[in-house]
C-alpha cells in the first residue's frame, strides 16, 4: 500500500491533569488524507479535534507521534501548511487587501507589488469581494465577509495542505451556506488537500470527499472514515435530493449521538489505530461497505 | 435658542462664560492700590505709601502677555530673556530627555513584554525604581555628571522611561495569540513578526505611554528647572517670583498650561493615527 500524501502516524497528546497524573486526549491516532481530498473531521467537543489541527499546523507539538507530508515529518509552522482560524484571525489594522497581500507576500517574497495586489484582488474577487469594499478594515466588514477575506488569504499562497478550524461556526445559517458554496466553488477550480473541523454535519456531507469520526474523549481515536458517496458538483438545494444523503446522514447522526459515546474511553489493544472505511451507497446494488453494515434509514429531528 | 445649536457650539458658548465670569470675578476681588494723595499723614509716615505687592488683576496679566507675546525672543541677559527662548530651552530638555528614554524603554519593553523569564527579571528592578521622584535623582545626577544642563536631561530621562517601558510591555505581552499564530504559519522571522504583527498590534497601548510621558516629563521640567536654574520655563517662574513681579509669574503659568496641552495633542494625533479597531 502506497503512503498517502498526508499521514498520520500513532499520534497521542496528554496533558497533565492538574492532579499530578496525565489525561490522554487521544491516543495512537492514525489516518491518512489523500491529494487534492476534502476531509471533514467530526466529533464532540473535548475529543482533540482542534489538537489535532493545531499539530497539523505546527503551532502545537504532540505527545508522541508524527505527521507525515509528502513522506517527510513536518514540525513547527510552514507556509505548505494554510491555516483559516474560526476567529478569521484578520491583523485588524490592516484593509481586507492588505491582508491577503501579507500571505501573499511571505509566500512568493520575490513577486513584484504589482503582481502581489493583482493576486490578492483575483482571489478576493473569487470569494466575492470586489470594488471598494476591499479597502475597509476587518471591523467594518461582516463576519461572513471576514471569513471570505481569510479564505482568500489562505486560498492566494497555494498551500499543499489548507486547515480549516470550524470556519463557519460563527457565522449564522444563511451566511454560512453561502459561503459553503463559495468555499465549493474555489476549491474545485484547484487540487487543494483540505482538511476541515467542523460541528455540523449536513456541512461536512456538502464539502467532504471522506469524514472522520471522533469518539469522545478522553482515550478519543478516530474511528471511521466515512466516504461521502454523493457526485459532484454539490450543491445545497440538489444534494438532499439524492439517495444517499439520508442514509449518510443518519449514519453520522447516529454514530454521533450514539456510538461516539459508546466507543468513547476504550483504551485500545491495538497500537496502530487505522479508522474503519465506512462506505454507504443505496444506489449500488445491496450496500456495498467494509466493516460495519449501515443503519436503516429512519427519521432524524436534530 | 440654545436648543437649536450642535453640542459643540453650545459648550463653546458655556466655555467662554465662565472664562468671562472666572475673569471678573477676580478683577472685582483685587483691592484697588490707594493713591498716595489720598493717604493720612499717619500711613505716609508708615510707609503706607510704597506699592504693596498683589496678587495682579487679570488686566494686568494680558497686557503683561500681550508685552511678552509680541517679543518672544528677546535677549537682554542671563536675567532678561523673551519667553520664547525660555520655553525653547525646556522644550529642548524635555524632547531629549524623552528622546533617550524611549530609545531605551521601546527596545526594552518589548523584550520584557515578549519574555516571561526577561519580565521576571527585570520586574523588581522596575518595582522599586518606579516610584522615586525624579527629582531626588537630581543631586547624584550633578555630582556625576557635573552638568546642570545634562543633569535636567538627566531628571526627564529617569521620569519618563516607565510609563512607555510599562506600557510597551504590557501591549507587547497582550497582543492576540490568533495574530502571532498568523506570523507563524506565514513563516514570518522574529524580526519580521516584531515590525509587522507585534509593533502594528501594541502601537495603541505603547503610543498611550509614550502620551502618559510626555505629560509626566512637562510636569517635572518645570521643578527641574527650579532647582538647576539658568533657563528654562521653570526657571523664568522661579525668578520672577524672587522679582516679586506675581503678573509675570500668573503668566507664565499659563504658557506652562499651554505647551503642555499642545504636547499632548501632538500625541493624541499620533494616537488616533495608530489606533484600530477589532
Amino acid at each position: 500500500m502506497s503512503k498517502p500524501f498526508l499521514s498520520i502516524e500513532r499520534l497521542t497528546q496528554q496533558y497533565p491533569d492538574g492532579q499530578g497524573g496525565t489525561l490522554t486526549v487521544f491516543e495512537n491516532a492514525s489516518f491518512g488524507i489523500e491529494k487534492g481530498e476534502f476531509v471533514c473531521i467530526l466529533g464532540h467537543s473535548g475529543c482533540g479535534k482542534s489538537t489535532i489541527m493545531n499539530i497539523l499546523a505546527g503551532l502545537a507539538e504532540p505527545t508522541s507521534g508524527v505527521v507525515k507530508m509528502d513522506g517527510f515529518a513536518v514540525s513547527g509552522p510552514s507556509l505548505d501548511r494554510g491555516v483559516v482560524f474560526q476567529n478569521y484571525s484578520l491583523l485588524p489594522w490592516l484593509s481586507a487587501l492588505k491582508n491577503v497581500t501579507f500571505g501573499i507576500k511571505a509566500r512568493y517574497p520575490s513577486w513584484s507589488a504589482d503582481k502581489v495586489e493583482a493576486h490578492a484582488r483575483d482571489f478576493l474577487a473569487k470569494v466575492g469581494l470586489e470594488g471598494d469594499v476591499v479597502y475597509r478594515k476587518p471591523s467594518q466588514l461582516s463576519g461572513g465577509m471576514r471569513q471570505r477575506v481569510s479564505i482568500a488569504r489562505a486560498f492566494a499562497n497555494h498551500p499543499k495542505l489548507l486547515l480549516l478550524d470550524e470556519p463557519f461556526g460563527a457565522l449564522d445559517a444563511l451566511t454560512r451556506g453561502t459561503i459553503q458554496e463559495e468555499l465549493l466553488k474555489i476549491w474545485s477550480g484547484t487540487e487543494q488537500t483540505v482538511f476541515m473541523i467542523t460541528h455540523d454535519i449536513d456541512e461536512a456531507i456538502l464539502l467532504a470527499d471522506r469524514i472522520l469520526l471522533m469518539t469522545n474523549g478522553p482515550f478519543a481515536r478516530v474511528a471511521e472514515s466515512v466516504e461521502i458517496t454523493i457526485p459532484r458538483p454539490r450543491s445545497r438545494t440538489e444534494i438532499v435530493e439524492h439517495p444517499n444523503y439520508y442514509a449518510i446522514r443518519n449514519h453520522l447522526v447516529q454514530f454521533l449521538g450514539q456510538r461516539s459515546k459508546e466507543l468513547a474511553g476504550q483504551q485500545s489493544d491495538v497500537p496502530d489505530q487505522r479508522p474503519e472505511t465506512v462506505r454507504i451507497d443505496v444506489s449500488e446494488t445491496e450496500t456495498a461497505t467494509e466493516g460495519s453494515a449501515p443503519p436503516p434509514l429512519r427519521a432524524v429531528n436534530t | 435658542m440654545l436648543d437649536n445649536l450642535s453640542v459643540n457650539k453650545r459648550a463653546a458658548i458655556l466655555s467662554i462664560v465662565m472664562l468671562v465670569v472666572g475673569l471678573l470675578i477676580w478683577e472685582a476681588a483685587i483691592p484697588a492700590q490707594k493713591a498716595a494723595g489720598e493717604l493720612t499723614e499717619y500711613e505716609r509716615l508708615t510707609g503706607g505709601g510704597a506699592q504693596k505687592a498683589g496678587v495682579p488683576p487679570p488686566s494686568q496679566v494680558i497686557v503683561k502677555a500681550w508685552q511678552e507675546l509680541s517679543n518672544p525672543f528677546y535677549d537682554a541677559g542671563p536675567n532678561d530673556k523673551g519667553i520664547g527662548i525660555q520655553i525653547g530651552y525646556s522644550i529642548y530638555r524635555v524632547l531629549s530627555g524623552y528622546f533617550l528614554a524611549a530609545l531605551v524603554a521601546i527596545p526594552l519593553g518589548f523584550l520584557i513584554g515578549m519574555s516571561q523569564t526577561a519580565y521576571k527579571a527585570f520586574n523588581p528592578f522596575i518595582q522599586v525604581l518606579r516610584p522615586i521622584s525624579p527629582l531626588a535623582w537630581m543631586p547624584l545626577a550633578l555630582f556625576i555628571i557635573q552638568d546642570s544642563e545634562a543633569s535636567a536631561i538627566f531628571v526627564i530621562f529617569v521620569c519618563s522611561i516607565w510609563p512607555m517601558l510599562l506600557n510597551t510591555a504590557f501591549g507587547v505581552a497582550g497582543v492576540r495569540e490568533d495574530w502571532v499564530n498568523v506570523a507563524r504559519t506565514h513563516e514570518l522571522g522574529a524580526l519580521k513578526t516584531a515590525f509587522t504583527v507585534i509593533l502594528p498590534a501594541a502601537a495603541p497601548t505603547i503610543v498611550t505611554g509614550m502620551r502618559i510621558s510626555i505629560g509626566i516629563a512637562w510636569l517635572v521640567i518645570v521643578a527641574a528647572e527650579m532647582l538647576v536654574g539658568g533657563t528654562g520655563i521653570g526657571y523664568y517662574v522661579w525668578n520672577e517670583w524672587n522679582n516679586l513681579d506675581l503678573t509675570s509669574v500668573i503668566f507664565s503659568i499659563l504658557m506652562i498650561g499651554v505647551v503642555g496641552m499642545m504636547l499632548d495633542a501632538v500625541f493624541g494625533v499620533l494616537q488616533r493615527a495608530v489606533a484600530y479597531a477589532e
